[in-house]
């Protein structure tokens, strides 16, 4: 890997100063920066480390009912606070992301700043429609995310809160590549009192997506039989060594019927 | 350059880094502490996971700086004060629980961490915890029953095959 500086600062105000060089670069739990620097596939000038700030750390409950998750919190938190407060669906995907050692490192706001198109958060940002805190500004989940690797983000704005609207019943269901384990197809069913949202991720080459038309019929009928006539076209749909297209767009209909089946 | 300091294995010691040295070279390289092996530096086989406060972490994927002020506890760390196996090294011996030994200093950690949070777990919640430890001997079997065994509970029935 090519070198570069590291720093390693104590609150977002001076992340946000280090990260003013040009060609610095925000590291999270660095799960994916890490081996994507090995492969010498990015080349920053200056790694700013966000693992020592502790004000973008912890999960707490808002008074509008949402999971407020601080940008800086690993995966395993997120698992075992979830379910505390009542979220057991986001605890289903965050304790099953990579093995338990990248579940101490990598964070939910790593994650979502790479918006990696397998990436499981983001289904779960879509269906909930998340709040996406920076040290900025607010961005709604539907705004954020631009497609494979791109999301709202401008240079050096970085992640500080994630808030998620906790539903009446969720679940993620992922199929997962066997060799990576990230997600050929994952969806995020979540049920509120007033709406139904479904996020897909790993399928589309526009990266996550909500599905609207399952979101309407689950909306009126919360049940996997809802949706069994519908599906998604595979126009547009990733095709690699993995998986056709075809294969992906049949992925889409039996990962949201198993999750809205788990989600019951 | 730059200087790290951080607690191994109980004792304090500082060493110069680049930005991009990552943990694993600096246990192996900086301190001669060569028990954490490189599997794949992909961060896929947890040939190399050490403890950083308390938890389970790939040693190659986490930069030296990132581990200023922490205490990380390797391999070389784990033995009994005499200098005796622990008793989830000793269970590993005892039940066969490596082959050729190059995964083991990964999956003995691996148990420690899993242990320390659940000291009585099922077969069915060590092989998913030792999703990200690989071992190309493909010797899982004995490795659970050594786990299973360390944690104080009966193995009789796990098959022998």
């Amino acid at each position: 890997m090519y070198n570069f500086d590291f720093e390693r600062p104590k609150s977002v105000a001076d992340a946000v100063k280090a990260l003013q060089t040009e060609e610095a670069q925000p590291l999270g739990g660095g799960q994916t920066l890490i081996p994507t620097l090995k492969q010498r596939l990015a080349m920053p000038s200056k790694l700013v480390s966000l693992a020592g700030i502790d004000e973008i750390k912890g999960v707490c409950k808002d008074d509008q009912n949402r999971l407020c998750i601080g940008g800086g919190t690993v995966h395993r938190v997120i698992a075992e606070k979830a379910m505390s407060e009542g979220f057991p669906g986001l605890t289903g995907l965050a304790s099953k992301i990579g093995d338990p050692a990248v579940r101490n490192r990598g964070t939910i706001g790593g994650s979502l700043a790479n918006n990696d198109p397998s990436a499981c958060y983001p289904a779960a940002a879509m269906a909930t429609g998340a709040t996406i805190v920076t040290d900025r500004r607010e961005i709604a989940a539907d705004d954020y995310f631009k497609g494979l690797f791109e999301t709202a983000l401008e240079e050096g704005e970085i992640i500080t809160e994630v808030k998620m609207p906790i539903p009446e019943a969720s679940a993620y269901m992922k199929f997962e590549q066997p060799a990576s384990r990230f997600p050929l197809v994952g969806v995020f069913v979540a049920r509120f009192s007033d709406r139904v949202g479904v996020g897909v991720t790993g399928a589309s080459e526009s990266g996550v997506f909500r599905w609207t038309e399952a979101e309407r019929a689950l909306g009126s009928d919360f049940s996997a039989d809802a949706v069994k006539g519908l599906s998604v076209p595979a126009d547009g749909m990733i095709s690699d060594l993995h998986g056709t297209a075809e294969y992906r767009a049949h992925l889409v209909g039996v990962m949201t019927r198993r999750a809205v089946a788990a989600a019951q | 350059m730059a200087s790290v300091t951080m607690n191994v294995n109980g004792k304090p010691v500082t060493g110069e880094i680049e930005g991009r040295t990552l943990l694993v070279e600096f246990l192996r390289n900086g301190l001669s502490l060569t028990g954490t092996h490189v599997g794949c530096d992909t961060s896929q086989c947890g040939a190399c996971l050490v403890h950083v406060d308390g938890e389970a972490v790939k040693a190659c994927t986490m930069f030296a700086a990132e581990a200023e002020g922490a205490e990380v506890t390797t391999i070389e760390g784990v033995s009994n004060p005499d200098g005796s196996l622990n008793t989830i090294q000793q269970a590993f011996q005892d039940y066969h629980g490596l082959q050729c030994g190059f995964c083991t200093p990964g999956m003995v950690m691996s148990a420690a961490a899993l242990l320390k949070d659940n000291p009585s777990p099922s077969e069915q919640e060590i092989r998913e915890y030792l999703q990200g430890n690989i071992c190309r001997c493909t010797g899982y079997h004995n490795i659970v029953k050594a786990i299973m065994a360390a944690s104080g509970q009966d193995v009789s029935r796990i098959a022998a095959e």
